[in-house]
């Protein structure tokens, strides 16, 4: 995979090319409707669904109130397991560990499990450096990976694509990566999804190495859980020799009954079922069955940073269920790419500052800015995150960030206006003097013979003949 | 009771009109509603851009203004949101001990209106007439912030004459969000393009919701389509009675007619 996410422009800008997509608009705003269905349909099932949330939120927030003591604890039981544990600071750390292990056991290719970690870390692009292939095995990452696409949702990463595009990237495809397709591959689902099939089993029975991420990691047993839909991924976790899975440090639950409540939150919040198809669980290395060299690679690369933020440690709890990318307006009509990372949506918005800090690009730090604040994420995620608040807070740190110094020209204008609504709102009488140039400033609005961004597309208020308080104070609140 | 109108800094100075309805409709109610004259804005322009310290003037005004109030009244869940959810946050940040003790007993006091009506004076009928056909669009705000609920179409359903149609996708955000119209406009625009048309669906002659900032997106997209459909607020209409009905048309929108160069 070449494409890449580096150098992706400040949100508006994105956003302003993948509004202008037709057919993205048209991909997502099906998808998104029919998840969002899907689960307001089986979330309403559960009577105890608030408690439910409740209960997620207080077990993340309480083990990562003591995240070292657990991952000691996850460690120690790992390695009584037969498992190998590594520590890795960054994404560099992990891919050098990774690559590493694939090294020492001579292997050219890998294939993976559906990961949001690996992607994170760029893992399949520093294998490729060294000569490894990264084989995707999820249907809709080997859509993006054979596509030289990027993932655009965390859960369902070729949500941008629709069936027909899907026939053609098999076509085009499908033959330099392996099996190719059958040429006279129809764009039918349950064709599409045979053709990969058979073009994945090649890999699966060949492979000798496997990367995954985790879920969860229960402490108490030293156990990794995968949740997914497919079983392509069970497939990877038990058929090669290796198994290497890249887990990020706030995927620590203390104990097995901590993870029932997890398991029971997200598939209804995710894929919109009761239950999801495959759970898989491995504890170390089991003697004769499943892979016989087992490596953990427990991964901080912002997280740390996130969880030293008092408002924004929140975030960690996130389980990538994605009910807040399928509820979000804004992302229902701009897509993933438009977020600039493979954390899209509201959880993106959030996650992507709290992890790489604020203030060092303009990518970063319009995030916090692409969202209307409506709430509706915050209302559906599974582990109760306040995402508004997040995202208002981020913003506090994105204009702190550039206090004292010259505001970069794109905030300059808007740091000076704010300088003076503050003045002006820390009077009343100026401000009523402030109001009697409304009429003036809406008047010059409407006639002004160039397209502001509200005008270009919204017409302007009337101003009124005289302000509220004006007229109060005229009539004695009306009484004269 | 001492009942204080916050009339919100957007009403003040453009929709005067949505003000003096919340003194007609609260004073038939038998309030005596004040209006502090030193109140000003109460900060979410600027708390919802990242400028914290500068909402700390408007803050100040605020809790002066309303400080000696038992209960503030307020034409926007946005803004009641706003004064509930974020003023602490503001006074804490700001280090005053003596503002963020007066923040403790303004904050709980402040209510949007439909909470002020139902939950405060008990009331659902109002005496309104209004005999034009109506879709209601909660704002986000009211709608999740403050949770007021099925209070608004409780108020709506007892007006006479009014015929209110559902709203499709009613729930889903305008894409008003403040400074995210300005900084997200292609966005903004894109959200209140779709609101604009699940309005147009149906058939109704009036939007009606509880934010004036919302309706001045949505109207504006509405208006300079030419769709013939009007924005009002919910106290305009809970206001209106058969003696007293107020001015319909024209729009209160002027579409603008020349455009040279974009920005």
């Amino acid at each position: 995979m070449t494409a890449t996410f580096v150098g992706m422009p400040p949100f508006p800008t994105a956003a302003r090319a993948a509004l202008e997509d037709t057919q993205l608009r048209h991909n997502l705003a099906h998808a998104t409707g029919t998840i969002r269905d899907k689960r307001a349909r089986v979330v309403a099932e559960v009577e105890d669904w608030e408690d439910l949330r409740t209960a997620g939120a207080a077990i993340k927030d309480a083990t990562l109130a003591n995240l070292e003591q657990h991952l000691v604890q996850l460690e120690a039981r790992l390695l009584e397991q037969g498992a190998v544990v590594h520590w890795a600071r960054d994404a560099a750390e992990a891919n050098r560990i990774v690559a590493g292990i694939a090294k020492s056991h001579a292997v050219d290719e890998v294939v993976k499990v559906k990961s949001m970690v690996t992607q994170e870390i760029g893992l399949n692009e520093a294998l490729a450096l060294e000569g490894i292939a990264a084989w995707e095995t999820d249907l809709a990452e080997l859509i993006v990976q054979l596509g030289d696409d990027l993932p655009s949702h965390i859960l369902v990463p070729a949500i941008h694509r629709n069936r027909a595009e899907i026939r053609q990237i098999f076509l085009e495809r499908m033959a330099a990566a392996g099996r190719p397709a059958p040429t006279d591959l129809t764009d039918d689902p349950a064709e599409l999804a045979s053709t990969a099939r058979l073009h994945l089993r090649e890999k699966f029975l060949r492979a000798r190495m496997a990367v995954s991420g985790a879920n969860f990691a229960v402490a108490e047993t030293g156990t990794l859980v995968v949740v997914e839909s497919e079983g392509n991924g069970r497939m990877c976790l038990t058929l090669p020799e290796v198994l290497v899975s890249v887990v990020g440090i706030e995927k620590v639950v203390p104990t097995f009954a901590d993870l029932d409540v997890f398991l029971r939150l997200l598939p209804r919040s995710s894929t919109g079922e009761r239950m999801n198809p495959y759970t898989s669980t491995w504890t170390g290395v089991t003697p004769g069955d499943g892979p016989q060299e087992v490596h953990v690679v427990l991964l901080d690369n912002g997280r740390t940073r996130a969880l030293a933020d008092e408002v924004g440690r929140q975030a960690l709890r996130c389980i990538r269920c994605s009910a807040c990318l399928n509820v979000c307006p804004v992302y229902e009509r701009v897509g993933g790419h438009a977020y600039g990372s493979v954390y899209p949506g509201p959880i993106g918005a959030i996650l992507n500052p709290l992890m790489h800090g604020v203030g060092e690009d303009a990518q970063t730090d319009s995030l916090p800015y692409a969202s209307s604040l409506c709430g509706a994420c915050y209302e559906v995620c599974p582990v109760k995150i306040d995402i508004p608040s997040v995202l208002v807070d981020l913003r506090a740190q994105v204009v702190d960030a550039h206090r004292g110094g010259v505001p970069p020209v794109t905030h300059l204008a808007e740091a000076v206006a704010m300088k003076g609504v503050a003045a002006t709102f820390g009077s009343s009488r100026r401000l009523g003097f402030a109001e009697r140039l409304v009429r003036l400033g809406t008047g010059v609005a409407q006639r002004l013979p160039v397209a502001t961004p509200w005008t270009n597309a919204r017409d302007v208020p009337k101003g009124p003949p005289e302000s509220f308080r004006a007229w109060w104070k005229r009539t004695d609140g009306g009484r004269r | 009771m001492r009942v204080a109108l916050q009339v919100t800094c957007i009403n003040d100075a453009l929709f005067p009109d949505t003000g003096k309805a919340m003194v007609t409709l609260l004073r038939r109610l038998g309030v005596d509603v004040e209006f502090p004259a030193g109140q000003t804005c109460c900060g979410q322009p600027m708390v919802n851009t990242g400028y914290l310290d500068e909402a700390v003037p408007a803050l100040r005004s605020f809790v002066d203004a309303f400080g000696g109030y038992d209960a503030i009244v307020t034409p926007s869940g946005s803004c009641a949101g706003s004064a509930r959810h974020q003023h602490q946050i503001v006074a804490r940040r700001s280090g005053d001990a003596g503002l963020v003790a007066a923040v403790e007993k303004t904050a709980p006091r402040v209510f949007e209106l439909t909470e002020f009506l139902v939950d405060q004076l008990g009331v659902t009928d109002v005496g309104a007439s209004f005999p034009h056909a109506v879709t209601y669009h909660p704002t986000c705000h009211s709608l999740r912030m403050l949770g007021v609920g099925d209070r608004p179409r409780m108020l709506l359903e007892q007006v006479r004459g009014l015929r209110l149609v559902d709203l499709p996708a009613a729930e889903e955000c305008c894409g008003f969000g403040g400074t995210f119209a300005m900084k997200n406009a292609d966005t903004s625009i894109a959200m209140g393009s779709d609101k604009a048309r699940h309005v147009r669906e149906t058939g109704a002659e009036i939007l009606v919701a509880g934010d004036n900032s919302c309706l001045m997106h949505i109207g504006g997209l509405l208006s300079r389509q030419r769709s013939g459909v009007r924005t009002m607020h919910l106290a305009e209409i809970l206001a209106s009675t058969e003696a007293a009905p107020p001015t319909v048309a024209p729009l209160s929108v002027e579409p603008v007619e020349t455009r040279g160069l974009a920005l």
